[in-house]
């Protein structure tokens, strides 16, 4: 579903920072991938690159067997097919609820309005706030608000989600509400990446967990494996710094 | 009203003793004003000052034709006067009113008057202000256009767009409004007026050229207020736009434009009082706006003092009603 083939990715402003360092990963249909690492380790990077939000210096990044490197593909079709959920919600603030979740259908997907409607209150139902279906989102708790950019990512039906930190910028007593909802979705079968600091998210919900540090993989593996036997040291420094 | 609570309460007889002060100082201004003009034998003559907006005039009907008044014939309100030409012909003249000039068997030459009637017609002053109105509506018409397509350039990474609507920018700002009218009036005028009498098409008025000096000058300022308000949008709201497939310009008008508009709002309408007072400057190339309207009414009038004050009072209710009007548009465009 997803291939990564040894991208590179440099950011030189405001200073040369290599960010990502010949990164390859292969993720298959309904695979839920968990990224850790320390701050700065390149996740949110990795995370951007495979919808092209930023673009990888050198390398082949394959969606659904589509190189969105090309520069002949178009990006915004693939992109339909890949959701993302950022650690800032980045609702849209000058439209409800509803509209958030049925614009890009409407002006992407070309669907009908009707159709739209309900597949945006379908999936309000889904992440269980039908209720605020007509409110502008500044009304909403943080939970609230993630959950409602989970369903205006749902929306489009995509393939593939991606999560960066979605639980971050949370209160603590939110968290479970959005946990639950991606739990649910994995459990649906939706392939997915994600970057988060939610161990128990990461043990009960992953097929795999990538540890990054400097821009690297360094290690990959089960649940089981890192959470009980580490092989690299950074690995291990790093969970025992978190858990 | 509400004290900050950063200074000491004051109290209220205080507080209306300041509301004092301020009329006081107001009204001598004013009076001393009024006594100076006296001193120097100013008539001031207020009561003219209504006529320049609207006059009731008397049109004169005038003959076509030499010969002789043939019949003068009432019907009701109007009067018809027929002219029994040299040549022949009988040509009725109507004259609302009836205010008839000419009796039956008068000799008529050509050019002679036979009646009159009276009729309201908009005064010197009514005729520059709705110029004004016209001028500066277009221009900020024109003027969000160009500024709409000159922000998006600003910010493209195309650097044929980019590098254009730097310079468009660097050039316009950089140089005074009342030469780039003389550019305009003077020489890209001349030019394109001269071009279209070549090809035999119609010469285009100044006003124009007046509109496109305005616009081409605001829409300048407005691409820099377009461009700030744009990039004060979080660069969140466009990936997320973005990453749901949306494209560039699909982002642009459903995300990202709509939310800068708000903010737009009120640098724009400041950039819109400038326009209107700037529209003054075209009286140099003969468009008879208000400014220039006010000076042709004091060359027949004599009465520079009541006129100057008029057309600042003018000025004032054209700027005043727009930022009543932006001020209604922020409101409602306010979320809820
Ligand atoms: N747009 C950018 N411009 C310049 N440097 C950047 C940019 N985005 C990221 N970087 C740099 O690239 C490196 C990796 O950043 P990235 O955001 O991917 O880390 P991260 O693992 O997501 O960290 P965090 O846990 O803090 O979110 C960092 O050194 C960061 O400063
Ligand atoms: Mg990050």
């Amino acid at each position: 579903m997803i291939e990564v083939r040894n991208i590179y990715k440099t950011f030189y402003v405001p200073h040369k920072v290599q960010a990502l360092v010949d990164v390859s990963v292969e993720i298959t249909a309904g695979e839920v991938v968990v990224v850790i690492g320390p701050s700065g380790s390149g996740k949110s990077t990795f995370l951007r690159c495979l919808n092209h939000l930023e673009t990888a210096n050198k390398g082949h990044i394959l969606i659904d067997g589509i190189d969105i490197l090309d520069s002949r593909t178009n990006i915004n079709k693939v992109r339909a097919e890949v959701g993302m959920v950022f650690q800032s919600f980045n609702l849209f603030p000058h439209k409800t609820v509803l509209e958030n979740i049925t614009l890009a259908q409407e002006v992407v997907r070309k669907r009908p309005k009707k159709e739209a409607h309900e597949k945006a209150m379908g999936l309000l139902d889904k992440v269980g706030i039908q209720e605020k279906a007509g409110v502008y989102p500044d009304q909403l708790s943080g939970g609230q608000q993630q959950r409602v950019a989970i369903a205006r990512a749902l929306a489009m039906d995509p393939k593939i989600m991606l999560f960066d930190e979605p639980t971050s910028a949370l209160d603590p007593e939110m968290i479970g509400e959005v946990l639950d909802v991606m739990k649910n979705l994995a459990r649906e079968g939706m392939t997915m990446v994600v970057v988060t600091h939610e161990m128990g998210f990461a043990r009960e919900v992953a097929d795999r967990v990538l540890f990054m540090d400097g821009g690297k993989i360094v290690e990959v593996g089960s649940p089981e494996h890192f959470f009980t036997n580490p092989t690299h040291d950074r690995t291990k420094l790093f969970l025992s710094q978190i858990l | 009203m509400q004290a900050s609570g950063l200074d000491r309460n004051r109290s209220p007889l205080n507080y209306y003793t300041w509301v004092g002060v301020f009329f006081l100082v107001f009204t001598l201004i004013i009076g001393a004003l009024y006594v100076a003009t006296i001193k120097i034998d100013y008539v001031w003559r207020w009561y003219r000052m209504p006529s320049y907006f609207v006059n009731l005039e008397q049109v004169p009907i005038i003959s076509d034709h030499a010969g002789s008044v043939a019949t003068v014939t009432k019907s009701g309100e109007d009067a018809t006067v027929v002219v029994q030409g040299d040549d022949g012909t009988a040509n009725p003249y109507e004259i609302p009113g009836a205010d008839v000039w000419v009796d039956e068997g008068d000799t008529i030459y050509a050019g002679d008057t036979l009646g009159a009637f009276k009729e309201w017609r908009p005064g010197i002053l009514a005729q520059g202000m709705w110029v004004t109105l016209k001028v500066s509506l277009y221009s900020i018409i024109f003027g969000i256009l160009i500024g709409l397509i000159g922000g998006v350039a600003r910010i493209s990474t195309n650097p044929a767009l980019k590098w254009s609507a730097i310079t468009y920018v660097e050039i316009i700002r950089g140089s005074p409004l009342l030469v780039q009218i003389f550019i305009w009036y003077f020489v890209l005028a001349t030019l394109i007026n001269n071009l279209l009498l070549k090809y035999g098409l119609r010469e285009i008025d100044a006003i124009w050229y007046g509109v496109a000096a305005l616009a081409t000058f605001t829409g300048a300022y407005v691409t820099e207020i377009v461009r700030a308000g744009i990039q004060s949008i979080h660069r969140g709201q466009i990936e997320a736009a973005r990453s749901l497939g949306m494209s560039g310009p699909q982002s642009l008008r459903y995300i990202i434009l709509p939310q800068a508009m708000r903010r737009i709002l009120p640098p724009l309408a400041g950039q819109f009082i400038s326009l209107i007072k700037d529209s003054s400057l075209l009286g140099m190339i003969a468009v008879r706006e208000l400014t220039k309207a006010t000076r042709e009414g004091i060359t027949t009038s004599l009465q520079p003092y009541e006129f100057w004050f008029v057309c600042a009072i003018l000025y004032l209710v054209l700027t005043f009603t727009l930022s009543m009007f932006v001020q209604y548009l922020e409101k409602r465009m306010a979320i809820q």
